[in-house]
């Protein structure tokens, strides 16, 4: 909520300041005195934790960007000498390894929050539409970062995922092999490939710090949804951010780098892949390749259509359609607390998504293949058919009549 | 409604399967032991959070390599100062001078721009035992023995299955014909081994009264080529206990802040 100014320079050296960049006022207004939400949940607290990751990433990744080596030959013992002789570099490398799949743990359930409590619908599109491209960004870093190790999962996961775009061949012949070509910068995965994904690399998390920016300001307009879904409507219903979310947040960071950290200094290794401790070979291709942890899904998801390029395409599409959520979901009610129906398909998503990740590590065969292919469809009536109709069929359960009567326990009022 | 139970059901639930999915994709169950392979899963001194490397069995790990797996497998991302560094070994400065003198490296060009052999120095990285791939296959039946130095970090089971291979050597099955060269192991891919039985009982001295046996020598040499792959393991540890002592009482003055704070509030 875009509210009145309360700060107040108090010595003449501030307000020579404020007077020529008012950079005081805006983390006073935006990061201090926020009028917020009383009722924010411990859902909330992880756009505080991602922005930690955020920076955790950068700080790491910089700094071992100073010792890393981005040539086919020297590559995967860069990364050795800076785990073996630069100081504290294993634990620079199994912070940056793991803050990755803690990031997107994060955003998992920042996601799983926002679709949970409707916080993409008006007036938070825009909100929502960026926090998808961030998590597209994301994406593209994290397999660039992952294919500079140079292991053997690294190189073949490279060799895979460009290669998808060769299915444009079946659109026009010739299209997707020159793409990948290009990509490449040669006829095969190789050193132009490495330099330009470790550019790219670097680049992109720059990318992400805008978006995010942009992602916190477009927070700060309409102000944070909440678990009810219903807007402040007076003074009572919100408190300043600070002290109150500084320390919930705090309180979660905490908690969270606790896990964290337990996985640096205690299995590093657990959530990578043993076959990424060879170093990459194009002559042996490793009998199973496996994407990271956090793309099984999506995975599931390209493996489970028999078409090559049918399959890309719902890859793409099982992101993109994302994009178009606060118009898929065409119920007027924001949190799924007042939402009897949408609660439970609510669930059904969560526990396909689970699904397809779990099959996303198996061979695509059998009875993975059958079950991947039917929770395929489901994730996809699920935001094509089920989100659409629900708004028009469901009978939204009674509400409360604002924040701080939900708060303090006051009887619910019949839906409007 | 205080707090409905619904919301908090929500919060927990959702955390638990986001905990549950990053736990079981982690498995990747696609490379996890084949069906059928032995894996025999030992108590390491260096597993658990407190795990630390037990210095005699190590330094019996590197004798086994040095004599016997040393013919064969390279481990260069090892230089000879790793063995008296902290959390290794921990070889007496001067026996790691001897044990590197002992070693043939290449250095060079000099002045009149020949390459030439010298002793090595603590500071030269293990040699390997052949110059190229080529070689190696030429000189192994057209097998390539891999270096080992990430050996215990690059396959599933790591020191377990490392130990499991080395005692894996077993007669094969009736019907089962071993191509040309090749032997049976229970706990190898396809079961059929390029690799000779490497070691045998008494092939290797103890001298500080451990029983020269195979078990022995597999069990010592898993543990060494651990520390070969994850040399600061004992410092990543030491601090992780450490850090985590540091956490949890931030963790606790934290909450205590925010339950203080917020007690101001009507909730």
């Amino acid at each position: 909520m875009a509210h009145a100014s309360s700060y107040k320079p108090n010595t003449a050296v501030e307000k020579w300041f404020d007077d020529r960049l008012p950079i005081m006022r805006l983390m006073h207004d935006q990061l201090q005195d926020f009028p917020t939400p009383r009722n924010l949940n411990y859902l909330w607290t992880f756009g505080g934790i991602l922005t930690f990751c955020l920076v955790v990433q950068l700080m790491t990744g910089i700094t071992l960007a100073m010792h890393y080596v981005p040539h086919e030959t020297m590559a995967f013992d860069s990364v050795e000498h800076i785990m073996r002789d630069v100081n504290w570099g294993w634990l620079l490398r199994y912070m940056h390894a793991n803050g990755a799949s803690m990031f997107f743990l994060a955003v998992y359930i920042h996601i799983a929050r926002g679709m949970f409590y409707g916080s993409y619908k008006a007036p938070r599109e825009i909100l929502w539409i960026l926090g998808v491209l961030i998590f597209l960004a994301m994406m593209a870093t994290s397999f660039m970062g992952y294919s500079l190790v140079w292991g053997q999962m690294s190189f073949w996961a490279v060799t895979v995922i460009t290669n998808l775009f060769s299915s444009l061949d079946s659109i026009y012949p010739g299209l997707g092999t020159t793409i990948v070509q290009w990509i490449w910068g040669g006829f095969s995965v190789g050193n132009p490939t490495l330099n330009r994904l470790f550019s790219l690399h670097y680049l992109l998390p720059f990318v992400i710090c805008g978006l995010v920016a942009l992602h916190i300001w477009a927070l700060h307009v309409p102000g944070n949804n909440n678990p009810t879904g219903i807007s402040i409507k007076t003074k009572a219903d919100a408190i300043p951010f600070h002290p109150y979310y500084t320390l919930k947040d705090g309180f979660a960071l905490s908690v969270f780098v606790v896990l964290f950290m337990a996985f640096v200094f205690y299995a590093p290794n657990y959530l990578g892949h043993p076959d990424n401790y060879i170093e990459a070979n194009p002559l042996a291709t490793p009998p199973h390749i496996v994407p990271e942890w956090y793309f099984l899904p999506y995975y599931a998801i390209l493996r489970a259509i028999p078409d090559k390029l049918f399959g890309v395409m719902a890859f793409a599409g099982s992101i993109g359609l994302l994009l178009f959520l606060p118009w898929l979901d065409t119920s007027k009610v924001k949190s799924a607390r007042y939402r009897p129906i949408y609660k439970w398909f609510f669930a059904l998503f969560m526990i396909d998504v689970l699904v397809l990740g779990y099959l996303g590590a198996k061979p695509p065969e059998g009875w993975y293949l059958i079950v991947g292919r039917l929770a395929t469809a489901y994730y996809f009536l699920h935001l094509l058919a089920v989100l659409p109709l629900l708004g028009w069929i469901e009978k939204p359960s009674a509400m409360p009549g604002s924040i701080t009567d939900d708060v303090l326990g006051k009887k619910p009022v019949a839906a409007k | 409604m205080k707090r409905t139970a619904s919301s908090k059901l929500s919060i927990v639930s959702s955390l638990a399967g986001a905990l549950l999915c990053a736990a079981t994709f982690a498995v990747t169950p696609a490379s996890a032991a084949e069906e059928g392979l032995m894996m025999k899963h030992q108590k390491w001194s260096f597993s658990g959070v407190f795990g630390m490397f037990d210095r005699g069995q190590i330094q019996r790990g590197y004798k086994v390599y040095k004599e016997v797996c040393s013919a064969c497998h390279g481990m260069r991302q090892l230089h000879f100062r790793n063995l008296s560094e902290p959390g290794g070994p921990e070889f007496s400065a001067e026996a790691v001078k001897a044990l590197a003198a002992e070693a043939e490296v290449q250095d060079g060009p000099n002045d009149e721009g020949e390459m030439f052999t010298r002793a090595g120095k603590p500071s030269d990285a293990f040699v390997s035992p052949f110059p190229n791939e080529q070689a190696a296959r030429a000189a192994n039946n057209g097998a390539n023995p891999p270096d080992l130095s990430l050996m215990a970090k690059a396959r599933v089971g790591g020191p377990d299955y490392i130990y499991s291979l080395l005692i894996g050597y077993k007669d094969a099955p009736d019907g089962m014909t071993l191509a040309e060269g090749m032997s049976y192991n229970a706990s190898f891919s396809g079961h059929q081994i390029a690799m000779a039985p490497p070691i045998d009982d008494e092939a290797v001295e103890y001298t500080d009264g451990t029983a020269p046996t195979l078990d022995n020598y597999a069990k010592d040499v898993s543990a060494f080529l651990m520390w070969a792959a994850e040399p600061k393991l004992e410092e990543r540890h030491k601090l992780g206990f450490r850090f985590m002592i540091y956490l949890l009482i931030l963790a606790g003055l934290l909450y205590l802040a925010k339950r203080r704070v917020w007690s101001k509030l009507e909730h």
